[in-house]
């Protein structure tokens, strides 16, 4: 393929297989470093988030894939073909714009046989309906998209991309602009194409809960750096910076001393009580930590809990300053002296779910082993 | 209309209750407005635009009444289009073939110029924008009369040209090449204007979009800027080529006395110097916009009116 392409005037497709691998990235935009040194490798099939607040450099890090940005230095590479410096049209990699990019003077079916077209390949038209047939938008194929909604339109965007079988496919928070429902929808709508075709697929987000719906693997990034990276149960289960725990999912942290050890367990004090976290779950051994509880992780109790199990904590007395009910649980915000407002989530399993009010004296407790330490300060 | 409509029906509707007459009055209110608001613009339009329409129309069918110089009767004299028509036939064309020659020149310099300005110029954009716009703060017959200093035989073009021996016949003044240019000059950001408000509205990620899909370039450009910016390159086209066809001040100045002489030149003779030409000069006036309208049906029906809304 490549061999026939490179004589014509479209320049050389590049054929590369495998993972693609991002070696010591960094790219500037003046004196701003949008992305620090980052290395990654992404295996090939999988669908790995690219997770972080805006400017944190993950969409860069996305153009940088596709070719639409080149990095100050670094290499970006698919299996051991270097990428690095080739053009966008060079690249088996496709993308699907957060503003889809849809070309506005061609209808559905031309938009998403654009790609197969270029390429020169026979029967681009039957790969564009066989495209548009996976993502359910067979019926609007004669329709040009300022005349669709704005699923419709991301849906077409998606076929278009597929429609290349690129070895990497890009997503550049394609569902931002869609409302909740339909968010969802496209979540598992997504989830079930790339299981369907197989292909890598590279999903930059800010929305954690989007990331871990969809992903198999997770990247938290923060200021142009992979902060932490695995499967999204890991990551939320023992987040290994503040910034992780901070941003993925809830987390209940306070900085306390470390005061001592036993068996597994480090111990940190803080208002005069003792807690426990397992050493494996502490990426500190000395000095000061935040200490860390996720808040499904707490249990509520109206009266001084007499039956505490040997590895629980227990702090109090506090007073509920917030209930709010979501359906299946109720969160309420407990102060307790000495340690910053704490988050709570109570399952709603009875019938009668909420027996505890605004005002009301609560202790809370919790097994030591679901706790975890970190850092107190971000490191810069 | 229909927003009209429906606004008024909910305006109703949401308060059944409400005082019938004041209600029915306000929505009697708000049916008129828009046709006030209109009225201005409407007058205009019958005063300076039908009336003067149809008294051309009249005065194309006169004849001169015999012995009473500067006096005619109207007779449905159809008769003047063709006399008109084979004394001016070469005018016409010439206007034509000038005015097309001038929005393909135009096209050439105007699109290059437009894409800089919409997508490479970064922060120089609005000094182009003010170069571009710039030539309206001074008159067009001043302007045309510098392009004759230009021009001439002692400016700096021909007598560079004539240095090297590549302008036959010596001039450019008093030559078709000097119409056409003054005619480019002249109409350039009419054709550059629509071009880069077009080129400008595309959001560059489509552009990007072509890139990623494989497309190199010039491909990118071919398949998607250029059908993207169409409705400008059509507003521009129909903004030059039309003002460019009737135009007579170009031919004047820049022109000889005959051969370069274009259909505007003859009408504008016709009528303030020729004793009795009125009827030629309302017929042949007639006669450009009909073939203007013709000719704008079928551009317009080959490239699509919704391009040009």
């Amino acid at each position: 393929m490549a061999g026939f392409f490179s004589s014509s005037s479209m320049g050389e497709l590049r054929t590369a297989k495998g993972d693609l691998h991002l070696d010591r990235v960094t790219k500037r935009f003046g004196d701003f470093v949008a992305v620090d040194d980052l290395s990654l490798t992404v295996p090939r099939g999988s669908f790995f988030a690219l997770l972080g607040p805006s400017g944190c450099g993950k969409t860069t890090n996305l153009r940088m894939i596709a070719g639409l940005e080149q990095p100050t230095s670094g290499r970006v590479m698919i299996g051991d073909v270097d990428l690095t410096g080739s053009r966008p049209y060079q690249r088996p990699v496709n993308t699907v714009f957060q503003s889809y990019a849809l070309f506005p003077h061609l209808t559905v079916r031309e938009n998403v046989a654009f790609g197969p077209k270029r390429r020169g390949e026979s029967g681009a038209m039957a790969k564009a309906d066989e495209a548009l047939a996976l993502v359910q938008m067979s019926h609007l194929a004669g329709r040009k998209p300022p005349q669709m909604s704005g699923g419709q339109q991301q849906r077409v965007a998606v076929a278009r991309a597929l429609v290349n079988r690129p070895e990497v496919l890009l997503l550049d928070e394609p569902l931002g602009a869609l409302d909740l429902k339909l968010r969802r929808e496209m979540q598992v709508e997504l989830k079930r194409i790339q299981t369907s075709v197989g292909l890598t697929f590279i999903h930059v987000t800010h929305d954690q809960e989007e990331a871990m719906t969809m992903a198999d693997t997770v990247a938290v990034m923060n200021h142009g750096r992979i902060e932490q990276q695995g499967a999204p149960a890991e990551l939320y289960d023992l987040p290994r910076t503040r910034f992780v725990a901070r941003f993925l999912g809830q987390a209940n942290l306070f900085d306390a001393p470390i005061v001592g050890t036993d068996g597994d367990y480090l111990i940190v004090e803080n208002a005069g009580q003792r807690f426990g976290v397992k050493k494996s779950r502490s990426t500190v051994t000395s000095g000061t930590v935040s200490y860390g509880v996720r808040p499904e992780k707490l249990r509520l109790d109206e009266t001084e809990p007499t039956d505490l199990r040997p590895n629980e904590c227990l702090v109090g007395p506090g007073r509920v300053t917030d209930v709010s009910f979501t359906g299946v649980s109720t969160q309420y915000i407990v102060e307790v002296p000495g340690f910053p407002p704490a988050s709570v989530f109570e399952q709603n399993l009875d019938v009668d779910p909420i027996v505890t009010h605004v005002g009301d004296e609560v202790w809370l407790r919790w097994n030591a082993s679901h706790a975890f330490a970190v850092a107190p300060e971000e490191q810069k | 209309m229909t927003a009209l409509a429906s606004a008024t029906q909910h305006a109703t509707g949401s308060h059944p209750a409400a005082d019938q007459p004041d209600e029915a009055r306000a929505v009697g209110a708000r049916k008129i407005t828009p046709y006030l608001l209109l009225i201005p613009g409407l007058a205009w339009l019958v005063l300076f635009f039908i009336v003067p329409m149809v008294q051309l129309a009249v005065v194309s069918l006169e004849s001169k009444f015999p012995g009473y110089p500067g006096y005619y009767y109207l007779d449905l004299a159809v008769w003047n289009y063709r006399d008109a028509l084979s004394e001016f036939w070469p005018h016409i064309i010439r206007s034509f073939v000038f005015a097309g020659v001038a929005t393909i020149l135009a096209f050439i310099i105007g699109y290059p110029l437009a894409y800089a300005m919409a997508f490479k110029a970064g922060k120089w954009r609005n000094v182009m924008m003010i170069l571009v716009i710039a030539p309206f703060f001074t008159s067009f017959i001043l302007r045309t009369i510098a392009w004759r200093q230009i021009l001439a035989d002692e400016g700096p073009v021909a007598s560079t040209l004539n240095a090297l021996h590549l302008l036959p016949g010596g001039h450019i003044t008093e030559t078709w090449v000097a119409v056409v240019a003054g005619l480019t000059y002249n109409f350039l950001p009419f054709m550059t204007l629509p071009i880069y408000s077009s080129l400008e509205r595309i959001d560059p990620k489509i552009i990007e979009a072509g890139g990623d899909l494989y497309a190199n370039g010039f491909t990118t450009f071919h398949k998607v800027t250029l059908p993207m910016s169409m409705p400008g390159v059509l507003a521009g086209t129909l903004m030059t080529f039309i003002p460019a066809s009737g135009d007579y001040v170009n031919a004047e100045l820049l022109g000889s006395d005959i051969s370069t002489k274009m259909v505007g030149n003859a009408i504008e003779s016709q009528f303030f110097r020729v004793p009795g030409g009125y009827p030629t000069a309302a017929a042949l006036s007639f006669t450009l916009m009909a073939i203007i309208l013709v000719m704008l049906f079928a551009y317009t029906r080959k490239f699509g009116t919704e391009n040009l809304l």
